[in-house]
Parts: C-alpha cells; sequence; structure tokens
C-alpha cells in the first residue's frame, strides 16, 4: 500500500515535471499568467520619436550625411570642452588612441582602440550628447561629428562620407576581438 | 544546556580566536560575562531618564531616522562638469540585516536623475511583437504583482581592489556598489506575451527616459525568466533615484542592466551593441580580448564589521558579521578565517537564504589583542567559490575592471585599527 502511493506519487511528479517540459518548449503562453491586458496599441510610425536605437546592422539609421571636415567644427564648439583638443580626452573620457595597448597593464580604452562598432557611435551621440543638450543634434550634425572621431582615430578618410549606408560598414579596429559569453539556454522558455 | 557544550563551544575551531557559529544561538550570556567590572564604590544613583518626565512628540505622516544616525550617509562621488554621472555607495558597514533602507540603496547614474510625472510616464513595448503597445503606470499597477527580496549590484563594484594598493576606505567605500531590496513588480514575461513576440524576437533593448537615454540589450531567455518592471522597492513606490516610476529589475544580472525609469522595451532580433555593454561593461583579459554580455554577478561576501575605518574596543569576544550573495542562486556556505586563511571555520548564515539575494553570515571571534587578519569566503549553490585576490587577478589582470568578486582581507592591528589590506 505504501509503495503503491510513492509510486502514484512519483508518477505524478513526473507528470508535472513532463508537463513544465513540454510547455517549455512548445510556446511560452502556456507557463505566462493572465493579464489584465491594458496595453494601448499604437503604430511604430506614431512611435518613431521614441525610437532612438541603431542596431550594429545599421538599422534606425536615419537620412542624412556629414564628414569629418564638416564634423570638425561641431566638435570645437559642442565637444571639446568635455573631450579635450582632437579628442584627447579630460575631463571626460578619452575618445581617440590608445591603439595597441589592450594588453598594456594601464590599457587605454577609447573609440578608436576599443568600440566594436560605428553604429554604436551615433548612436550614443544621438541619445546622450551633447551632455548639457541631448538628443538636440540633427542627423547630418550626428553624421559628421561620427565621421570625425572615426577620422581622428585613423579608421576613415578625411573625406570620406558617413550616412546610413556607409557607416554600418566601418570595420572597427578592435572589432575581432570581442567573444559573447552569453549564449542561448539548453531548453528555452519559448 | 551541559557545562562540557558550553566549554566545548568556547574553544576555539580556527586559528586566532574564531569560535563555533553556534555560541551566539546557544548560550551567549555565559560566554560574555567573563569580564563584567563593578561600578565604582560612592558613584552616584542612576539618574531617571528625562524622556519619561516630559511627553514625546505626535506621530507623524512620514517617518525619519533618528538624529543621533545623521552620520550614516551614502558616500557620494562625482565631478564637474557631468555632475549627474557618478554614484553614492551604500555604507555596508552601518547596516546590519539583509534589507538595504531605500535612502541608503546605492546609485549609478548617466546623466542625473530625471523628475517624472507617474501619470504621463508610458512604457513602449515595440520592434519584433504582433502588437506595439503603450502601458502608463496605473495600468502596469493593475498586473499581477510578484515580490522578492534581491541583491544589485553595480558590475563595476569593488573594483578599487585591483589597484596595486589597498585603498584604504570603508566597506561601503568599497564594496558599496551593492543593495538589497523587496522588489515588486510586473513580469514582463506577461507584457511581452500581451504584444506577442514574433520568433525572431531573441533579445530586448531597454531604454530609459533619462538624459543619458540609458540603453541595455538583454536575452529574451531572461526577459521571458524572472525580469519584471518594478514599481515598489521595500514596501512603497521606487525612489527617484531608484528609477521611479518603474525600472526593469534582472535578479542576480549586473546592475547596469536594471534599467531605471523605464520608458521602452524594443524586441530585436540581437544585442543592439549599446556603448554600455560594448565600450564599458565589457571584460577586457589579458590577451587583449574582451567579453561581451558577463550578465550574472559571481558568488562574493564581504565582512562588514569589523572592517576597514572602524577600531575595535578592547581585546574580548566580538560577532564577526556580513554579506554574501551570488547572481547564480543560493549562497550554500561562508566561511570565516581570523589569521590570513591559514585556517577557516564555517559562518551561521541567517534564515532564510534566499537566490540572488543578500544573506546575513555571522561568526563569534574572541580578539585576543594581537594582530589579525580577517577574511571571508562564499560557495555558492552552483558549487562557484570566492576566489583570492592574487587567483582573481592571475586569471584576468587588471583591465579586465569588472565583475570584481575576490576575498576582501581586513587587518587588524594590536592598537585595534581596521584597514584593507591584500593577502
Amino acid at each position: 500500500m505504501f509503495t503503491s502511493e510513492r509510486g502514484a506519487a512519483r508518477a505524478l511528479l513526473a507528470g508535472f515535471v513532463a508537463l513544465g517540459w513540454v510547455s517549455c518548449a512548445s510556446g511560452q503562453s502556456a507557463r505566462v499568467p493572465e493579464g489584465p491586458k491594458l496595453g494601448v496599441p499604437v503604430t511604430e510610425a506614431d512611435a518613431a520619436s521614441w525610437n532612438i536605437s541603431v542596431g550594429p546592422d545599421g538599422a534606425g539609421l536615419p537620412p542624412g550625411k556629414g564628414t569629418a571636415a564638416t564634423g570638425a567644427a561641431l566638435y570645437q564648439a559642442k565637444c571639446l570642452a568635455c573631450h579635450g583638443e582632437k579628442g584627447a580626452g579630460k575631463p571626460s573620457d578619452q575618445l581617440v588612441g590608445g591603439q595597441g595597448t589592450l594588453r598594456d597593464a594601464n590599457a587605454v580604452r577609447t573609440v578608436g582602440s576599443y568600440w566594436p562598432y560605428a553604429t554604436t557611435l551615433f548612436d550614443y551621440i544621438r541619445r546622450a550628447m551633447p551632455y548639457v543638450a541631448p538628443q538636440s543634434l540633427t542627423p547630418d550634425e550626428l553624421y559628421s561629428l561620427s565621421a570625425y572621431i572615426l577620422y581622428l582615430n585613423g579608421v576613415i578618410g578625411e573625406n570620406d562620407e558617413m550616412n546610413a549606408s556607409t557607416l554600418p560598414k566601418v570595420k572597427m579596429p578592435n572589432r575581432d576581438n570581442f567573444v559573447s559569453a552569453y549564449s542561448e539556454p539548453k531548453h528555452p522558455t519559448r | 544546556m551541559t557545562s562540557d557544550t558550553q566549554r566545548h563551544e568556547l574553544e576555539p575551531v580556527a586559528g586566532n580566536g574564531l569560535l563555533h557559529r553556534r555560541l551566539f544561538l546557544t548560550q551567549g550570556a555565559a560566554a560574555g560575562a567573563a569580564l563584567l567590572t563593578a561600578r565604582a564604590a560612592g558613584a552616584a544613583p542612576l539618574d531617571v531618564p528625562a524622556s519619561m518626565k516630559t511627553p514625546g512628540v505626535p506621530p507623524s505622516a512620514y517617518g525619519e531616522r533618528s538624529p543621533h544616525e545623521a552620520r550614516v550617509q551614502r558616500i557620494a562621488q562625482s565631478a564637474a562638469p557631468s555632475l549627474g554621472t557618478g554614484s553614492s555607495r551604500t555604507p555596508l558597514e552601518s547596516l546590519e540585516g539583509v534589507i538595504t533602507p531605500s535612502s541608503l540603496h546605492f546609485e549609478r547614474h548617466h546623466n542625473g536623475v530625471p523628475d517624472l510625472d507617474p501619470a504621463t510616464h508610458q512604457v513602449l513595448i515595440h520592434g519584433l511583437v504582433e502588437r506595439p503597445l503603450l502601458f502608463s503606470i496605473d495600468a502596469l499597477s493593475r498586473y499581477p504583482l510578484v515580490s522578492r527580496i534581491q541583491f544589485l549590484e553595480c558590475a563595476g563594484n569593488s573594483a578599487g581592489n585591483n589597484a596595486p594598493e589597498p585603498p584604504q576606505q570603508s566597506a561601503g567605500g568599497i564594496h558599496g556598489l551593492l543593495s538589497c531590496s523587496d522588489w515588486t513588480g510586473v513580469p514582463l514575461a506577461v507584457l511581452l506575451d500581451e504584444a506577442g513576440l514574433k520568433p525572431e524576437g531573441r533579445w530586448i533593448l531597454a531604454e530609459g527616459a533619462d538624459a543619458a537615454g540609458m540603453s541595455r540589450s538583454v536575452p529574451i531567455a531572461k526577459a521571458l525568466d524572472d525580469a519584471i518592471l518594478a514599481l515598489y522597492q521595500n514596501g512603497e513606490r521606487l525612489r527617484p533615484s531608484n528609477g521611479y516610476p518603474v525600472r526593469l529589475f534582472l535578479p542576480g544580472y549586473e546592475g547596469n542592466m536594471n534599467v531605471k525609469w523605464l520608458r521602452r522595451i524594443k524586441v530585436t532580433a540581437g544585442p543592439t551593441m549599446t556603448k554600455d555593454e560594448t565600450s564599458k561593461y565589457s571584460d577586457l583579459g589579458l590577451d587583449g580580448r574582451s567579453k561581451l554580455f558577463t550578465f550574472p554577478m559571481d558568488v562574493k561576501s564581504v565582512i562588514t564589521s569589523p572592517s576597514g575605518g572602524q577600531k575595535m574596543q578592547g581585546p574580548g569576544l566580538y560577532q564577526i558579521s556580513g554579506v554574501a550573495w551570488s547572481g547564480f542562486g543560493k549562497v550554500r556556505r561562508v566561511d570565516v578565517s581570523a589569521d590570513g586563511g591559514k585556517t577557516w571555520t564555517q559562518a551561521a548564515l541567517t534564515e532564510p537564504v534566499l537566490s540572488k539575494s543578500l544573506v546575513r553570515f555571522r561568526s563569534p571571534w574572541r580578539w585576543s589583542g594581537g594582530p589579525s587578519v580577517l577574511m571571508s569566503r562564499a560557495v555558492d549553490e552552483s558549487g562557484a567559490v570566492q576566489p583570492t585576490r592574487a587567483a582573481l587577478i592571475a586569471a584576468r589582470g587588471t583591465n579586465y575592471r569588472y565583475h570584481y568578486n575576490a576575498i576582501q582581507s581586513w587587518k587588524v592591528s594590536e592598537a585595534g585599527e581596521i584597514g584593507n589590506v591584500y593577502v
């Protein structure tokens, strides 16, 4: 009697485990509690003003263009006070130089020596710079500043135009030295 | 209860005066009774306190701590011209238990704390979903809520101990980008389910409504597992410095990913490669290569009392007290040493031991008055053991910067002064 009860309990437990696994494998909906569904539908077009992120493939880059030549004057006016002459840094982050130092005791991590993607530069300047007036720059200004910093680092030429097509194609010098430590779980939740 | 048991537990169990962890649990009185000093003959009779002769102040609408505790402050750092970019650290050495008072929760901001109105703030979920949706704070507050007591630690916490010479700071000054709260919020999985995830959506981008537009990519597995949109911290609405009115909370993951003032979640096919996840919170190793996406915080512990900057009050019985945690689950064990790691004994863990939470550990110690080095070493349920500083730095150098989780050593001098030391 005792034995068969334990056997039944085990079978029940196994059933629960199997159910859990099957629902994991078949889709997330079975595991998610029901909510009151109060989200208000919005179109991607209406949300476009919030959609400021740019992926490494360039998705999200707006129309516009700029070169280092046009970026230099903008840099003097809007960036130099914090990032120094030609991106030398101080009081804020150094943007230029440091290439070849990443194995040294005190590696210098800059856009040129470290950053893996040029699109990140555009994305970050657009959302966060200048520090006192974020989201104030036009797309042409953003392409120009991105071009200027890439040029100072020797990544592109002074007259190379940066736009939605060319910026994602820029190969950053340190790109191949990044590896992802994340791997998706073996039994994903969906 | 027997005197044999008492004698047994008063015997050191490890070098330099460490006593059995059960001492305080079973019979602290006998152990503490040795050095009673009588009041001097002829001393004045005890005063009746004035507080018993005058009515106290009435109840108040919102509580304040005692003015006598005003010295307990966060340790704040930022520099001109970007004053909003900086941090303040939790004064771990002044706290007990595991809950960090919300006023003392650490801060790390990238362009200041925004002033958001919950009546107008909205959270957008869009990208690779069937139905882009907007959620008001009132709407989110009606969803099924979950509550968990969990730690939050900045990935850059304790990085000061990478320096060649040990920084002479308090426990909070070195390790105080660490706090623990009772977080309550809406499971992100419920909201993503409502929006209808497309199969190709494997990551999300979380973005804040601050002037830095703080943004981080999070794998969809984490978003669907235990991620919440937190609305409450220690029972009340979030503090502005912790993301009011809503923040992303990712149990066990590095602090930077727990985006405050959350305004947007975009479902994407891959990581967005934001400034913070590439140029900042990536781990540069000795070979010049860098690891991206090292999300969980590793097993770690620190003794908060006695600790750096404090002073011993003469030889005798003390309670070593500290906190331990792991982003991989529960802390299984904490060992303590009073002789610089030559011998160790197990500390008592305060129940309940929760997953991805701080746990308080305690251990009785009879200080002889001689030079001592106090250390703690945590082991988590995955079997990971907190490494020594030498082992950690040998393995990955000091450019690594983030995820520093080595054993902290506190040196106690004969004068009773306590400082940071590398062993």
